[in-house]
């Protein structure tokens, strides 16, 4: 017994000094729960191939802003792969846990994969909803998030008021008008995007969706392709979810390298594929061609042309006395 | 002056400045990081103003009607017998254990226009999910066990020969209740309905999913400070919890005063 004891002890030993147990902790926004799932697995093999080391990645998700608020709060994130660049700035602003120029520090602005807004209506579209001017007709019965709380509520407003510009030769009056009515066909506001696809499948409100796109997916694996179908509209906003490395906490907890190489990763052919089938939209090329077929053509736009920058969108959109805020007073 | 005095209170203030004043603290420093101008903004905005009217109203409105059917069903559960009258009991105490959550989303389902109630509701008119009459019945669902439970324990202490003195004497039925057994159950039911309208005034669990969340319309003021911290506004956040603070504070006050003038009322008429 003894000896058997020794040998367990004396091989502890041997595998502690050879390889490392290292563990990371990913926080992130609410639909990416499936495609870290299978990310991990995939990144703590490879890790595992190349340095032989086990990596444990823990992951946390929750609406962008909340789980922003965590970190700024001393949740210890060594990576932070968030719905938008806005709370990641704010990370950086308030806690001062990563430079504020994070966001040049991956290819495409940090962003390994995107996505966009598209519609969730019910079986057969009833309502004959095509394109964002369906959406505001009077009879339409709207289902979003309230952006002032959720990360994809932001997107899809961006994304419904790009539409408007494009339309409008970049009028903002009518633009605002455009937003407007279709917040006024909005008969409930979610904190969150889960809340509002449970409010739109599960309590049968409303005809329309507007949803992330890999979110829809997910909801008509869900709930079945019975009952809803996709369609996606002609112009939408190049929805972009950044990823950084959180500085002084992984240089605390030793995990820099290893994390660095966890967001790196993404970038490769294998974390661009995981991506694609998890319905986001990858950057590479030849893997976008792969998964043609998952992702309907549509003119995208990005925020920064439309809208300069997410500090300018959310002083003049979201804002207290915002645009946002000016549809609901009179 | 009972032994031990001195270590109690000192106890009771370490205890309560711990727990109660050093967050409360926190929330008027936070908010001292806004200029006088901009804490009246924020507390000001049409959106946040429509919202203290929403919370306030829906509140006090659903403490009420507890206080009313609540004191029934401890009345029940205290003078009378019945088969199930264990469970019935144990029901009562529901709102308390249920994770506000799950209550939230259970009621948002129910009265959906495909829910159990919804479904018979809707054709009526009647607009539960959604509109201002399901965040009243959030509030009244988690607000019934205050009631109950603060004069359940008042009434079972209640001497029935009082009453039948008060009969005797030649007094009917209501006037028994009026005179005799409500001004005696008057301070447990105002300890009851200030605790049931506290709860239901920071209440966000069980109201979000079937408030709706319309600005200026069926928006509570929690869902307007989480906008604020969603925004990374936590000076404006605490702004609005001021507010909040300092009316509901006020409120209890009056509550207890009340209770306390109500009490010394009684015992003078007794004696």
């Amino acid at each position: 017994m003894k000896s058997f004891l020794k040998i367990m002890l004396a091989s502890a030993l041997a595998v502690s000094a050879n390889a490392k147990e290292i563990k990371l902790l990913n926080i992130s926004y609410d639909p990416t729960r499936e495609l870290y799932t299978e990310y991990n697995a995939a990144f703590a093999k490879y890790w595992k191939g190349k340095t032989g080391d086990e990596v444990t990645i823990n992951q946390s998700h929750g609406g962008s802003g909340k789980q922003a608020q965590a970190v700024i709060n001393g949740l210890e994130a060594d990576v932070v792969t968030l719905a938008l660049a806005y709370d990641i700035d704010a990370v950086s602003k308030q806690a001062h846990l990563l430079p504020a120029d994070w966001q040049n520090r991956l290819p495409n602005n940090s962003t390994p994969y995107t996505s966009t807004i598209v519609f969730l209506v019910r079986k057969g579209n009833p309502k004959g909803i095509k394109d964002w001017d369906d959406v505001v007709k009077a009879d339409v019965k709207v289902v979003a998030p309230n952006p002032k709380t959720s990360g994809g509520a932001r997107w899809a407003y961006l994304a419904a008021y790009a539409y408007a510009l494009d339309k409008n030769n970049h009028a903002d009056a009518a633009a605002r008008e455009f937003i407007k009515q279709l917040y006024k066909n909005v008969p409930v506001l979610d904190t969150g995007a889960r809340g509002s696809t449970v409010t739109f499948a599960k309590n049968g409100i409303g005809d329309v969706l507007l949803a992330w796109e890999n979110e829809a997916h997910l909801a008509l694996k869900e709930f079945g392709t019975n009952d809803f179908e996709i369609i996606t509209p002609s112009l939408s906003i190049l929805a972009e979810p950044p990823v950084a490395l959180v500085d002084k906490n992984a240089k605390r907890h030793h995990t820099t390298e290893v994390a660095t190489e966890y967001l790196k990763y993404l970038y490769s052919d294998e974390g661009q594929e995981i991506a694609a089938k998890n319905y986001y939209r990858p950057r590479t090329e030849a893997i976008a061609q792969k998964y043609a077929n998952n992702f309907t053509d549509l003119k995208l736009v990005t925020l920064e042309s439309q809208f300069g920058s997410w500090a300018n969108a959310q002083k003049t959109h979201f804002a207290d006395g915002g645009v946002f805020d000016q549809i609901y007073q009179k | 002056m009972l032994p031990g005095f001195k270590l109690t209170l000192g106890f009771t203030v370490f205890y309560l400045g711990l727990i109660v004043l050093i967050p409360l603290a926190a929330v008027f420093l936070k908010t001292s990081s806004l200029t006088w101008n901009e804490f009246w903004q924020t507390v000001t905005m049409p959106t946040a103003i429509a919202s203290y009217r929403i919370t306030f109203g829906a509140s006090l409105l659903a403490a009420l009607v507890n206080a009313v059917f609540g004191l029934i069903v401890a009345w029940v559960l205290v003078r009378y017998e019945f088969f199930g009258k264990k469970i019935v009991d144990a029901l009562v105490d529901l709102p308390f254990a249920l994770p506000t959550a799950v209550a939230g989303i259970t009621l948002a389902s129910l009265y959906s226009s495909k829910g159990w109630l919804g479904q018979w509701l809707e054709p009526l008119g009647i607009k539960v999910a959604n509109t201002q009459i399901g965040i009243f019945i959030a509030l009244t669902f988690i607000g019934l066990p205050f009631i109950v439970r603060t004069v359940q324990p008042i009434l079972e202490d209640l001497d029935p020969e009082l009453e039948e003195a008060a009969s005797s004497l030649g007094a009917n039925r209501w006037q028994v209740f009026w005179r005799v057994i409500f001004p005696m159950l008057t301070p447990a039911l105002l300890t009851g309905f200030a605790l049931a309208f506290a709860r239901a005034l920071g209440e966000y669990g069980s109201v979000i999913f079937i408030a709706g969340g319309i600005p200026m319309k069926t928006q509570i003021t929690p869902v307007v400070i989480m906008q604020e911290l969603d925004m990374f506004e936590y000076g404006k956040a605490t702004a609005i919890a001021v507010v909040m603070l300092v009316a509901s504070f006020v409120l209890l006050l009056t509550i207890n005063v009340l209770q306390w003038w109500t009490n010394r009322y009684n015992t003078n008429n007794l004696a």
